[in-house]
């Protein structure tokens, strides 16, 4: 409790270069009250982290920046799917809801496909549970595509 | 006109159109879930697109890293802000409408829908 | 005027936001409606104060676009548990 562990030195200098990054002055009150209000993030922070029980840490790596790749032209692909479907009355416009299978177990990992799946446009995370999402999808291309899994691997492959 | 410029007007000119596509999907969409989606159209690729165009536009400043900042804001926070608005009107009791919703007239109002506007 | 054409199309968006939020027909809607045209007009100040130059817009677009998911966020809890027959731990919708 006394002594600050390194995951909080790391925050701590993660947030003191975020202060300045937004605040661009370098006067002395303006240091100040960042310093001040980074002390009392990182004291909340402490606070919430034994409340939490098991604070999970998860570090920027080049595998996390390839996935963020990778979504972002999933994403630009749907986008363009669902742009199509809105501008052209032709295309159908037949929403599913159903479930999906996972097999992703840790929390992180589940927090990651849930919101990666919801951030895609044309499918959406309404519920997790223990061992499947429920989907809404506005298409079921988009559903099928999720239920090939890449996006699921890929996840996995992190190992988060 | 050099490439950047060119860059950027390509990106604000497809970004507002995107933008503008996402706000009929709004519109135009039959049921609420659906909706989400046209939602989720202009904030995940309209909104980095006139964010990218505007960055390439500023000189190089702190203000560029404000944008970023933005961007990843807004990135960061849409899937939860949606998930939450799909859970919500679940446990509402608004059951999705499903099948082929293609035909405008078959829009009607719900008498759930017309329930929980009353709030 | 590639930023001129941008803004418009922002507003454009706004207008046809603020009808789906005058429309409906459900609560639901109307805060999907409500929570897009926040996030446009993050994007209307960032655009339209560099156009104007402004000065230190971003910081405002920045928190307007922490405002705006924060009230997402509790207005959605709201409607959520409104019913409070229903507590949290119920699975109310799913079939």
């Amino acid at each position: 409790m006394q002594y600050l562990s390194v995951h909080n030195a790391r925050i701590l200098a993660v947030l003191a270069v975020f202060w300045l990054l937004l605040s661009g002055h370098f006067t002395a009150l303006l240091l100040m009250l960042g310093a001040v209000s980074v002390l009392l993030v990182i004291w909340l922070i402490r606070r919430m982290d034994r409340v939490d029980g098991e604070p999970v840490r998860v570090w920027p790596t080049f595998g996390l920046a390839g996935y963020l790749l990778w979504l972002l032209w999933s994403v630009i692909k749907a986008n363009v799917d669902l742009a199509l479907r809105v501008w052209n009355p032709k295309l159908p416009i037949r929403p599913v809801w159903d479930r999906l299978d996972t097999s992703v177990e840790t929390p992180v990992e589940k927090t990651l496909y849930a919101n990666s799946i919801t951030l895609t446009p044309g499918t959406l995370t309404t519920d997790v549970h223990e061992d499947h999402f429920m989907i809404h999808a506005v298409s079921q291309e988009g559903l099928d595509e999720l239920r090939e899994g890449e996006m699921e691997r890929r996840v996995r492959k992190l190992g988060l | 006109m050099s490439l950047l410029e060119l860059t950027s007007t390509a990106c604000l000119v497809v970004g507002g159109a995107l933008c503008l596509t996402g706000g009929v999907g709004l519109l135009r969409m039959p049921d609420f879930f659906s909706r989400v989606h046209a939602a989720g159209l202009t904030e995940t690729i309209a909104a980095p697109l006139l964010l990218i165009g505007l960055m390439l536009q500023m000189d190089w400043s702190l203000d560029l890293f404000k944008v970023l900042m933005i961007l990843v804001l807004i990135l960061a926070t849409n899937p939860t802000a949606t998930h939450a608005m799909a859970k919500a009107a679940l446990h509402g009791g608004h059951q999705p409408r499903l099948g082929d919703l293609s035909n405008p007239s078959e829009q009607d109002g719900h008498a759930e829908e017309d329930s929980s506007s009353k709030a | 005027m590639a930023l001129g054409a941008a803004i418009l199309a922002v507003m454009v968006t706004m207008v046809l936001a603020l009808i789906r939020a005058f429309e409906g027909p459900s609560a639901y809607d109307r805060m999907l409606a409500a929570n897009l045209f926040g996030t446009k007009t993050v994007l209307l100040i960032a655009l339209g104060g560099y156009m104007l130059d402004w000065h230190s817009f971003l910081d405002i677009a920045l928190l307007y676009a922490l405002v705006n998911f924060v009230s997402t966020i509790a207005v959605m809890r709201f409607f959520e548990y409104r019913d409070m027959s229903q507590g949290p731990g119920d699975d109310g919708g799913a079939s």
